[in-house]
């Protein structure tokens, strides 16, 4: 599709108002700006997947036998839940980041993580540590005769876990869980810190080149409440998709 | 039959004492500040030293987080109440209205907001000629306490319709007029109803306030980073960010257990 004469329209709008959404007509930023869009969707698609596998496996090892297992848990999801994300990012980037690299070529020291990987892990065990807290919320509504006729159809404790309780959980819990997948796509911005290249990154840098702050910030606000408010749309409809029928909690 | 789903479940009694994360984070700083002291070349001041140099700096910085956190609740629930009420108003363009204003607030991310504010509010404005400066941090605060607001009317909203219907209609037929009905009956409710979340909310923005440090105000984080950097040693990094994270971790467990402790106390049999 020829999209040209849009461009001309947002170039001829720069000339007559002085509105400068250079995203749109100049190609490099165009490109550039959809480059950090993409990033943005793909660290917040992975970190949501992560962040659910953290709660499922976390929510699992809490129901574990030994004490010191679930008490390092538990220090985890406190001390996650209880500090700030982006001191949480900075001391993962910065002071992790500089033990987990190797003296390069030259006296350089080269990162072995990406910040990219950085903002994944981070975000991903913050929003994990609230997951893990949910799914055991939902667990715990599963009634114990269920799990017990699991029990006593031959199920293993994994095997009851997988099949039976997590799905019913799941369910269960879905709208406390949406609330916090929500958030870690809101939190997905702090990654701008650590200089992942995502939206905002890219409108910083848009900003400055161009000399175009209230453009860039209306078109970056404007940009993020729409995709936030995409996954809010998807979220709730498959929230009552899959409402177990009758359940009130 | 399938159990009610609850979030705030007192700790179990093996995880409970506020001492053992206390003193978990301790022996991870004690761990961290003995493996950067192994790595101090002669010479130099140690770790524990160096650390407590800073300190008096570092609680200035942190200082200011609680004054922004402060400051910025007092505004989000000074503008979130009236537009939670909106939200119920039989008006229908008032309604819709701050509907959509707590939405867009509410689905906005909390550091695109700051930016937001920070560049594009005035750095000095002039009332009645005298120019008054307005310094970063007061920008900084505004813009946190607009997702604030945003979430404080959504508390409102869902606190007012929690109250069970048969209280409007037993005061409607006492004769109280709607604004009665709110103002007497329906809202004092909601406030015991929403003391936990407000104090949850509270927790976030705190732990959001460091977000100032990324727009350039020069609170703890700022101020950890300017130290680190003059500082300029790596074995530093570790201990330095886990102080400032346990200062945080400090400051706002103790809310979320008082939280959990209002939530169990509050919670219907």
């Amino acid at each position: 599709m020829d999209f040209s004469p849009l461009w001309d329209w947002f170039r001829w709008l720069n000339g007559a108002t002085g509105i400068k959404l250079t995203i749109f007509y100049d190609s490099f930023d165009r490109w550039r700006f959809f480059y950090g869009f993409l990033t943005s969707v793909r660290l917040q698609a992975t970190c949501l997947a992560l962040s659910v596998v953290v709660g499922v496996v976390g929510a699992w090892l809490q129901g574990a036998r030994s004490r010191i297992l679930r008490g390092a848990l538990q220090g985890y999801i406190q001390f996650f839940r209880n500090t700030p994300p982006l001191v949480q990012l900075y001391f993962f980037y910065f002071a992790l980041g500089y033990v987990l690299s190797v003296e390069g070529d030259g006296g350089l020291r080269q990162t072995l993580v990406s910040s990219f990987a950085w903002a994944v892990i981070c975000l991903s065990l913050y929003a994990g540590a609230f997951n893990i807290e949910i799914f055991r919320a939902g667990i715990e509504a599963v009634p114990k005769e269920t799990v017990e006729a699991a029990e006593a159809l031959g199920y293993s404790r994994l095997g009851a876990y997988v099949y039976i309780v997590l799905p019913l959980a799941f369910r269960i819990s879905l709208p406390a869980l949406n609330n916090n997948l929500v958030n870690l796509v809101k939190t997905t911005t702090i990654s701008y810190a650590i200089a992942v290249p995502e939206m905002l990154y890219v409108a910083n840098q848009i900003w400055s080149d161009e000399v175009n702050v209230p453009e860039m910030m209306n078109v970056l606000l404007i940009a993020y409440v729409s995709l936030v408010g995409v996954v809010v749309l998807v979220m709730n409809k498959w929230e009552r998709a899959l409402r177990v029928p009758g359940y009130v909690s | 039959m399938l159990l009610p789903f609850r979030l705030a479940r007192p700790a179990e009694p093996v995880f409970s004492p506020t001492a053992r994360w206390g003193l978990m984070l301790i022996v991870l700083f004690a761990l961290s500040v003995g493996a950067a002291e192994a790595q101090t070349s002669a010479g130099q001041p140690g770790i524990l030293a160096t650390i407590w140099k800073w300190t008096p700096l570092l609680a200035q910085g942190f200082a200011l987080n609680i004054a922004i956190s402060f400051l910025a609740m007092a505004i989000g629930t000074a503008a979130g109440v009236p537009l939670g009420i909106c939200q119920i108003s039989l008006l229908p363009p008032l309604r819709g209205g701050s509907w959509f204003v707590t939405q867009f607030f509410r689905n906005s991310p909390w550091l695109v907001l700051l930016f937001y504010c920070m560049l594009l509010l005035p750095f000095e404005v002039n009332i009645a000629g005298h120019i008054v400066p307005i310094p970063g941090w007061i920008k900084s605060t505004v813009g946190l306490s607009l997702p604030v607001m945003a979430n404080m009317s959504e508390l409102v909203r869902g606190a007012i319709r929690s109250i069970p219907a048969g209280q409007w209609e037993a005061a409607d037929a006492l004769a109280f007029s709607r604004r009665q009905i709110l103002w007497m009956i329906i809202l004092p409710q909601c406030v015991k109803r929403m003391t936990p979340p407000w104090m949850n909310l509270y927790a976030i923005l705190t732990v959001a306030t460091p977000l100032c440090s990324v727009v350039g105000v020069s609170e703890a984080m700022t101020l950890t980073r300017d130290a680190l950097a003059s500082e300029a040693r790596n074995e530093l990094l570790v201990p330095m960010y886990l102080y400032l994270l346990a200062a945080f971790f400090v400051y706002c467990y103790p809310i979320a257990r008082a939280t959990q402790a209002l939530e169990k106390k509050f919670a219907v049999k």
